[in-house]
């Protein structure tokens, strides 16, 4: 409001209140750091101190064999990339089609939302090995002209299936937890059934189900080793067989960590980007 | 003879640069009834909010109570269970049924056991014309309803003062009346209230005392009787040809 009082100095009693904050959350930041140090300190020394740790470090943490299989490792893990970029991309777009079709009223959708309904009850049963199985292997079976037979390809799309309904399901949620009275003051702006989803509704529903999507999502880039099992050589199979020539283990460490390399930053930039839209809107 | 019950001393809030509240000082009697008044923007939503601590104030000391309530030692929670606020926007918990909004806090936040915090809802309820709607859910009941309801879960928790902000105006004239009732009930029972409001006519009946906020800084307090028939500053004045 008024900009006059440029000079303001905190009074004597606000400076000593900041003083008690600033030593209110010393504190807990020193036992924060005090307990999290002996967490992990007794967990680290049950872990070395065990009887078979030597053993364990051999097979799981040699360093020779991490340098070895690292490059057939990478190689693979830039199909599990390819993989599920593609994917998640494609399974947001089946998403929200879904949970859309879902939530819509008009009698001339109502075979759409039928197809809708069994799609995400048979697909979120089914277990994801085993549509993947029947895609990458049934599919080119038919030998239908025109239709890929790339196993890459079809092991994405049985994902992007089995995953769609995942999703779906997720953003529904979403839109059902938006208050009608958000759908009616759009209405009653004059927007359209669609328009209000499009512009009101679902920018809501997509930031409140943001956590879940993550999850999928995360689940999904770790499920891309799946078509390992049709024979697609990415960064677990290659781990894998790595292993079973040389009798150690490391390389499945290495894989792990390719993916942990992935999903923190992820998870982290959702976080950061839910924050800031929250401080955009409540101004704090 | 009057007990002071809540004192404000150099009250300072700001969000980055805007300087919202500066130097308020504003001290309220048990039984008093302060009415805030002022345009909009002039700050009376966050000197409820930070009467509440709903909001960090910058500077200045609060006491209710006869405790400073601005120290950050200070559990906000046990201040608030003492200090009823009440919302534009009703804020009624649309999970639960009108009488679970009622008895939430008395329940698990003032250690009240159930079927005590139940009988004193329904009496509550009744005694405002919505004994017949305890078991619905409120988005089911009219604006005047909820913010009735919204009124009786403040009271539900006994507080020592009550802080009501706006609590009519997102409601039409005919409903205004029946809320306006409850709070005129309260007031000549003895509740210790301050309400921001534009309800001048209202505000002059009820209220012990008159503040009139402009720009973050009351300029002129006193007896209704005085504000509205000869307000001191030119401002209020203007204000008050405005709005009546
Ligand atoms: N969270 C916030 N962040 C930044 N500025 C805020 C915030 N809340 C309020 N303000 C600013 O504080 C000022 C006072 O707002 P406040 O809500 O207290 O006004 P008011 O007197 O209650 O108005 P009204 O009668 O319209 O309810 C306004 O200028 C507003 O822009
Ligand atoms: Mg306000």
């Amino acid at each position: 409001m008024s900009s006059s009082d440029l000079t303001w100095e905190p009074s004597p009693r606000e400076q000593e209140r900041r003083a008690v904050r600033r030593a209110l959350r010393r504190r807990r930041g020193l036992l924060a750091a005090v307990v999290t140090v002996t967490v992990f300190v007794a967990l680290g020394l049950v872990v070395t101190s065990s009887e078979g740790w030597d053993q364990f470090k051999a097979l799981f943490l040699s360093w020779h064999h991490a340098k070895e299989a690292f490059p057939a490792i990478a190689k693979g893990f830039w199909i599990n990339i390819k993989m599920f970029v593609v994917g998640e991309i494609l399974i947001l777009v089946v998403g929200v089609l879904v949970a859309v079709t879902r939530n819509t009223v008009t009698p001339w959708l109502t075979p759409l939302r039928i197809v809708a309904v069994i799609y995400t009850d048979v697909f979120r049963g089914l277990p994801t090995l085993l549509v993947v199985f029947v895609i990458c292997i049934g599919v080119p079976a038919l030998r239908i002209e025109g239709i890929p037979t790339n196993v890459t390809v079809l092991g994405t799309f049985a994902l992007v299936l089995c995953y769609g309904a995942y999703v779906a399901e997720v953003i529904r949620a979403g839109i059902d937890s938006i208050h009608p009275s958000q759908i009616a003051s759009a209405e009653a702006l004059g927007l359209g059934r669609a328009q209000t989803t499009r512009y009101v509704v679902l920018p809501q529903a997509i930031r409140r189900v943001m956590p879940p999507l993550l999850n999928d999502f995360v689940s999904l880039q770790k499920d891309t080793s799946l078509v390992a099992s049709v024979g697609v050589f990415e960064s677990l199979f290659a781990a894998q067989d790595y292993g079973n020539y040389n009798f150690n283990y490391t390389p499945l460490l290495v894989s792990g960590l390719f993916f942990l390399a992935l999903t923190i930053p992820l998870a982290r930039l959702t976080d950061w980007l839910g924050r800031r839209a929250l401080i955009r809107e409540r101004g704090r | 003879m009057t007990e002071v019950l809540l004192q404000v001393e150099n009250l300072r809030k700001s969000y980055g640069d805007n300087v919202v509240l500066d130097d308020i000082d504003l001290t309220v009697a048990k039984h008093d009834v302060i009415c805030l008044i002022g345009s909009s923007g002039s700050g009376k939503s966050t000197l409820l909010r930070c009467l509440n601590l709903l909001e960090q104030v910058d500077d200045g000391v609060i006491s209710f109570g006869g405790r400073e309530i601005t120290d950050p030692r200070i559990d906000p929670r046990a201040v608030r269970r003492e200090i009823g606020m009440v919302f534009q926007a009703y804020n009624l918990f649309p999970h639960l049924s009108v009488l679970a909004n009622c008895t939430l806090a008395p329940v698990r936040a003032g250690g009240v056991g159930r079927r005590d915090a139940e009988d004193r809802a329904r009496t509550l309820l009744a005694r405002f014309g919505l004994a017949d709607k305890a078991s619905v859910h409120p988005d089911q009941l009219s604006g005047g309803q909820q913010q009735r309801v919204a009124l009786v879960r403040a009271l539900c928790t006994e507080p020592k003062l009550l802080l009501l902000d706006e609590i009519t105006a997102a409601l039409d004239p005919e409903l205004v009346g029946e809320v306006l009732e409850i709070v005129r009930a309260e007031a000549e029972a003895g509740m210790t209230m301050i309400l921001a409001t534009h309800e001048m006519a209202f505000a002059r009946d009820v209220a012990t005392s008159v503040c009139f906020l402009h720009q973050g800084r009351i300029l002129e307090q006193g007896p209704p009787a005085q504000i509205f028939t000869a307000p001191r500053e030119e401002r209020t004045r203007a204000f008050l040809q405005r709005v009546l």
